[in-house]
């Protein structure tokens, strides 16, 4: 019944304890989602199954027999493969040598060719894929394409067990479809999965069961149907989720207009975009990825000048085309990538530097920093965001996805801009940190800051901005009050008239929830 | 995104004339340096000679052996910089061997095996020091040359007439041998680790391994195991080198090659290897190491300086790597 067991697995790794007695069972053919907050432990566990780490303790039980992999290649050869959260294909090489990956068929090291194609066809064919071919090169292939090649990998090394983490994190939703028909085809092959994802929707439509992990422990199990989302985010998060937005005052009607951009075009991502910011108020921007949102906070922050359109700062109007990011932090506004690895933070550097980066005279004279200064900074703004770090010093890249956002933020107030450009505040960390970025949000549009918050996720934008515009395809429609606004009817806005209800379902169900 | 609008069969075409591209590319250039220095001597008759080819030939035996090996390497996704170094530990290494009174086939045979040794070692520290391969073999590039000193007494190592004088000379005793015998080695040893790399399972997972080393750890590859093998087999092929050196100067150096490792790298870049590793091929680095010869040999026959040789082929590193970047973005 029960193609793996786990009881009692803990791991430490120094001081910290990262799982503590954790029990799974997984039947065979069944999709099994692990979901927890970052940081519960889903991928020590998943690197422990993968034979990545060794465990401290507990006992692992594999089709009757004990288990213990000791290597990556150890459990390929138990059937257990694991699908990463990023691709790990070889780009370089040909999607049969990918396939066959530490399996060649070969004689006495001499690679079999034939044997190699048709054994990768096979597996293809089997998969449902015939119409991919084994020799080609794997960096050709659109994403779609690779996650099949990974997945025909797993099948090919006769895995029983998939683990999958995060798999589609990198994915738009046509591929999270394709995918979904690919895990179906897997339990119908009566092979388990375990799935990790943090998205509640995309568990609720591809897994039958979940295990919840929160602080390294197993705490609640069972099948899905019978539990709601609301239990599955109170167990994550060890509370209920009563309040997870602050409450908020209506902003002052009149309050001034910090900022108005006219007609910002930059095409194709980008059309004529205008609307205005003003005091006191959180301006909400929804639409699909890659609809042009980012393009036009990027536009308007400097960093790729639009080809048109005019900003007013203060009732002073310049040409939107004229500025540069050194500028526009000069004109107190303030920026937050969507991208926090690639442009937000530099994580090599400590907390402190990443924090008074955009604003070292506040700790410095002629040149000079005063480190004691910085450090005493820093640590006041990890102390009012409560980011779990050491010291001021530390690396910021030890800290945890939402820790790193809290000091990427941080570095805005430190900036003491009026005007904040947020893109994705809230992505891919854990609730915890959501909760005190929601507030900090909160609290500068209090102290009259002006808030644009660009966001996939749209329970946030309901609970936290005044007003909504939608980007939809590189147009963006006019700001209405969140209340004249229905999930759906943004839904509807953000993927075009044209479209079926279908979609607007699909793409619905791709917003993330926790 | 504009990726995903393609459909297969443009995947296929674009990637197969990229393909192609990267192929040619080396060739093109070498005949473009060839034909140049044609054009630009008074005398393309003799530049053209089978007399001046053999010239060139000769001279390109070291680096064209040094980039069989460093090819593996760099489609390994490493480096290694102490090739100058091992080259000239192996040369004294034969040398002394041969004065001392071994059969020469025995001499040879240590030089080679000096240099696997010392590949290995970097492989090694690579390993289990945890040290990443510019810095091992940094670290070997000076050990290396200063054991050789400490060997050959910081002279150089005279040896008496033999066979292994012959190796690498540019015009051989026997005259149906064409060239050096050298050459020949060379060529079979690049069409030999053509094939491995090609054909074999070992050769197969050194691509892997430049292309995504995570991924290939998670297949169960024993990657760690693997670049020892790598570094080794390319330390035996840069002690090959060394006694092909000591063959040419027919006494060993200590102090000679120095920055050689820079010019192997040069032919494998120019030959289109990427140091992110995953991309290489023999031809490729042969080629390249033959338009470096070439470009050699045709200034002096201009009689151009030595400086300005070396500003030219600096040059044409640069342009060969922009080229490549050019290709690759634009497919």
């Amino acid at each position: 019944m029960f193609v793996l067991q786990l009881s009692g697995i803990s791991k430490r790794f120094g001081p910290t304890v990262a799982l503590n007695g954790v029990e799974l069972q997984l039947r065979k053919g069944e999709v099994h989602a692990l979901i927890g907050e970052n940081g519960a432990g889903k991928s020590t566990l998943m690197n422990i199954l993968a034979g990545a780490i060794q465990p401290d303790s507990g006992k692992m039980v594999l089709d009757g027999c004990d288990y213990a992999a000791l290597s990556p290649l150890d459990a390929r050869r138990h059937g257990i493969a694991l699908i990463h959260q990023e691709l790990s294909l070889c780009p370089h090489l040909s999607v049969a040598e990918n396939i066959l990956m530490g399996i060649e068929p070969a004689h006495l090291g001499w690679l079999d060719r034939e044997a190699c194609h048709r054994r990768a066809l096979e597996v293809l064919e089997n998969f449902g894929h015939p119409e991919m071919r084994p020799e080609t090169r794997v960096m050709d292939l659109p994403i779609a394409a690779r996650q099949v090649v990974e997945i025909s990998r797993a099948i090919a090394a006769r895995a029983s067990i998939i683990l999958m983490d995060e798999p589609t994190s990198s994915l738009q939703r046509a591929d999270v479809e394709r995918l979904f028909a690919l895990i179906k085809r897997l339990r119908k092959d009566v092979i388990s999965v375990i799935y990790i994802s943090h998205f509640l929707e995309e568990i609720r439509e591809i897994a039958d069961s979940f295990t919840v992990l929160r602080d390294g422990r197993s705490v609640s199990t069972g099948p899905l149907h019978s539990t709601t989302n609301e239990e599955l985010v109170a167990q994550m998060v060890g509370r209920p989720v009563e309040y997870l937005f602050p409450k908020r005052p209506l902003p002052p009607e009149d309050g001034e207009v910090l900022i108005e951009a006219r007609d910002i075009s930059a095409p194709p991502a980008l059309k004529n975009a205008s609307f205005e910011l003003r005091r006191g108020e959180i301006l909400g921007i929804a639409g699909l990825m890659g609809s042009g949102r980012t393009e036009m906070v990027r536009a308007i922050f400097g960093l790729d000048p639009p080809q048109s359109g005019t900003l007013t700062l203060r009732s002073k109007s310049f040409s939107a085309q004229v500025g540069t990011p050194a500028l526009r932090i000069h004109q107190s506004i303030g920026y937050l990538s969507e991208d926090r690895k690639g442009e937000g933070l530099a994580l090599a550097l400590s907390i402190a530097d990443n924090i008074t980066f955009t604003r070292f005279r506040s700790c410095s004279r002629w040149g000079w920093l005063n480190l004691k200064q910085q450090r005493n900074q820093a640590a006041g703004w990890i102390e009012q965001l409560r980011v779990k770090a050491r010291t001021p010093l530390q690396q910021t890249r030890d800290l945890s996805g939402g820790n790193q956002q809290k000091v990427a933020i941080a570095r805005l107030l430190h900036q003491d801009v009026d005007v904040l450009l947020l893109d994705e505040p809230t992505r891919g960390i854990d609730i915890g940190s959501k909760v005190q970025i929601y507030e900090t949000i909160a609290e500068c549009a209090a102290h009259n800051k002006a808030v644009l918050m660009v966001s996939s996720y749209l329970p946030e934008l309901f609970g936290m901005c005044d007003r909504l515009a939608v980007m939809s395809r590189g147009q963006l429609s006019a700001a209405l009050p969140t209340a004249e606004w229905t999930p759906e009817s943004v839904m509807e806005r953000a993927i075009g008239a044209e479209q079926t209800i279908k979609t607007q379902e699909t793409a619905d169900s791709r917003q993330q929830t926790e | 995104m504009v990726a995903e609008v393609k459909t297969e069969r443009e995947f296929l075409t674009t990637a197969s004339l990229r393909l192609w591209l990267n192929r040619l590319g080396p060739f093109l250039g070498l005949a473009l340096v060839i034909l140049t220095f044609a054009l630009l001597t008074d005398s393309p008759a003799q530049y053209l000679s089978g007399r001046n080819l053999r010239i060139v030939l000769s001279q390109t035996v070291i680096v064209a052996i040094g980039a069989i090996g460093m090819t593996m390497i760099i489609i390994s996704g490493g480096i290694d910089l102490s090739v100058g170094s091992t080259i000239a530990l192996a040369s004294v290494v034969t040398a002394l061997g041969i004065r001392g009174g071994w059969p020469p086939g025995m001499a040879v045979l240590a030089g080679i095996v000096m240099g696997g040794v010392v590949g290995l070692v970097n492989g090694l520290a690579i390993t289990r020091l945890r040290v990443i391969p510019f810095i091992a073999t940094l670290g070997m590039l000076g050990i290396a040359r200063g054991v050789a000193k400490w060997l050959a007494d910081q002279q150089t190592v005279n040896v008496p007439q033999t066979w292994v004088n012959e190796l690498a000379v540019t015009f051989p005793a026997q005259t149906w041998m064409l060239v050096a015998p050298g050459v020949w080695v060379s060529v079979v040893l690049a069409i030999l680790v053509s094939i491995v790399l090609r054909n074999t399972v070992f050769g197969r997972r050194v691509f892997a391994l430049g292309s995504n080393e995570a991924a290939t750890r998670a297949c169960g590859v024993p990657t760690d195991r693997l670049k020892v093998w790598i570094y080794a087999l390319a330390g035996l092929l840069f002690g090959l080198s060394g006694v092909m050196q000591m063959s040419r100067l027919r006494q060993g150096d200590p102090t000679v090659a120095i920055g050689t490792e820079l010019d192997i790298i040069a032919a494998v870049v120019i030959g289109g290897g990427s140091l992110s590793g995953g991309e290489g091929s023999i031809l490729g680095s042969m080629i390249g190491a033959l338009i470096m010869a070439f470009l050699r040999n045709g200034s002096q026959q201009m009689g151009w300086p030595n400086y300005i040789q070396e500003i030219i082929i600096g040059a044409i590193i640069v342009i060969a790597v922009a080229i490549d970047r050019l290709r690759s973005s634009r497919a």
